[in-house]
């Protein structure tokens, strides 16, 4: 569990990123938060591990505050992702990979094998493990940049805006995956984004911010699709353009015969969908 | 084109390598002191320069005054800060150790920027999300030093040290004019016997040295390079068993 207690940050130059931020993290759960560029989401997240000192307040985890705990010792234990995956360029795929057991000592021989075992996990033929970042795709780093930050099977993942620099299709992949990986390990996973869409399909707590890193709204993402606090949150899930608002719009409409499948439109009429009467397929 | 003929008959002589011929000759003997001179020199001037530009590099203090005082420090006539360290050096020493000491303390001071500006310029020049990223992972800041920025800086690292030692190499020939030893002593001998022959085998002799030794820095720099880039590409099949498990 990871807990903010009124953390506030104050740049030096007098911008205040984060002012009196509360919020508690809950264990093996994803929690996503969410906001347009400039919120303070990034120096939310990078205040877990301290790259990012708080001016005011606590920031704890499992109840032990992090301040406290040496940087270095605290990074290795806490995994992290990137948006531009931020592999080193001088370094072979499992190299990267093994990075933080090797920097905690791992005999090399050992640490790569393990890394080989993460790429699997990731969904990256193993054949990729002897190239240099260059030579891989942008979804392909990003899975690498996900292996490294598993490599030290770290209780908490962070990640910052990790699918941010990859097209549509890729991200939808990589979601999946992630979607996937979770169910197996159920790691603590803090999520940044200022996708709402990719907030909700991870998220098991959405926390949306306004400006200055105060919520708007927190709640799991059915939670806040149906009971939207404000005007704000309205705007930001697309609830105000009826984008969210799906209606069935009945087959014989469309020129189909009765009975057939019902086509899902949403407030403006575009078509969304159709709906499936037998539940999850799978 | 006698006269070139002349010369590189001159060089290739082997009456002017024999042991115990006289001054400037025997020509390996001002060739190996012109080595030692750059070595000497390229090697402190690098000792002063490396930790200060990794320095500054790494923190991102005291680049303006350094960026400041480099420049100024470009700026110097070579043979002016020669002669004038020679002289005050020949205050406190015998004439023989104050031309050498001198020369070699001047030729430091000129190879110092440029191997200081190649050290802190390839450091900046290394992604900040990478540094980021090391740092995020748990690196101490020795370890993103030595393990991402030194490695991913060298192309720009050895550039600067390859200029710094070619000036080095260039410097030491005027500095005969001032007392010191090395391939410039077969252009003054030259000189003063009034025989072109010997001026332009000393200059050929130079010239030589210094495209030899551009060369064999810009391999190290493209090998440096080409290591994770484009070079690369053929090693990685090669080596997927090596990385396999065994």
């Amino acid at each position: 569990m990871i807990e903010f207690r009124s953390v506030t940050k104050k740049f030096p130059d007098g911008t205040v990123a984060v002012d009196d931020f509360s919020l508690t993290m809950p264990s093996h759960e994803t929690t996503v938060l969410v906001g347009s560029s400039g919120c303070g989401k990034t120096t939310i997240l990078r205040m877990i591990n301290r790259m990012v000192e708080p001016t005011s307040g606590q920031i704890l985890i499992d109840d032990v505050d992090v301040s406290g705990q040496d940087k270095v010792g605290l990074r290795r234990s806490i995994g992290y992702v990137l948006q531009a995956a931020g592999l080193l360029p001088h370094r072979r795929v499992v190299d990267n990979v093994a990075t933080v057991p090797m920097l905690n000592g791992t005999p090399k021989k050992d640490a790569r094998e393990a890394a080989l075992g993460l790429l699997d996990k990731v969904g990256l033929d193993r054949s990729l493990g002897a190239r240099y970042p260059r030579q891989l795709s942008g979804g392909q780093q990003q899975r690498v940049g996900v292996a490294r930050a598993l490599a030290s099977d770290p209780n908490i993942l962070l990640m910052d805006e990790p699918f941010g620099a990859v097209d549509p299709i890729v991200r939808a992949d990589l979601q999946a995956e992630l979607t996937r990986l979770q169910k197996e390990l159920g790691k603590t996973i803090v999520f940044v984004t200022h996708d709402i869409d990719e907030a909700f399909a991870l998220a098991d707590q959405v926390v949306i911010f306004r400006k200055g890193g105060r919520i708007a709204q927190q709640g799991t993402p059915a939670e806040i699709l149906a009971n939207p606090a404000d005007e704000f949150v309205e705007t930001f899930i697309g609830a105000d353009r009826g984008r969210r608002r799906l209606r069935v719009r009945d087959s014989t409409e469309d020129g189909g015969p009765a009975g057939g499948p019902q086509v899902l439109v949403d407030g403006d009429g575009r078509v969304a969908g159709v709906l499936d009467e037998r539940g999850p397929t799978r | 084109m006698n006269f070139v003929l002349d010369a590189l008959r001159y060089i290739f002589d082997p009456a002017s390598w024999a042991a115990g011929a006289t001054s400037p000759l025997p020509l390996g003997d001002r060739l190996v002191e012109h080595l030692e001179y750059t070595a000497i020199s390229a090697g402190a001037a690098a000792l002063i320069a490396l930790p200060l530009g990794f320095y500054i590099g790494h923190t991102g203090r005291w680049r303006q005054t350094v960026i400041g005082v480099t420049g100024a420090m470009r700026a110097l006539p070579a043979l002016g800060v020669l002669f004038f360290i020679t002289m005050v050096a020949g205050y406190q020493l015998p004439f023989l150790v104050a031309a050498t000491v001198g020369s070699l303390i001047a030729l430091t001071l000129l190879a110092i920027p440029s191997i200081l500006a190649g050290a802190y310029s390839g450091l900046e020049s290394v992604d900040r999300q990478t540094i980021d990223a090391a740092r995020a992972n748990g690196m101490t800041e020795m370890q993103i030093l030595f393990r991402v920025e030194i490695p991913l800086a060298l192309p720009l690292i050895i550039g600067g040290l390859r200029a710094a030692v070619l000036q080095v190499i260039a410097t030491a020939t005027i500095a005969s004019f001032a007392g010191l030893g090395g391939l410039g002593r077969v252009i003054t001998s030259g000189i003063a016997l009034n025989d072109f022959t010997v001026i332009l085998a000393g200059a050929l002799l130079v010239t030589a040295l210094a495209l030899v030794v551009d060369g064999l820095f810009a391999i190290v720099q493209k090998l440096t390079a080409t290591r994770f880039e484009a070079g690369a590409r053929s090693g990685a099949d090669a080596s997927v068993a090596a990385v396999g498990p065994e």
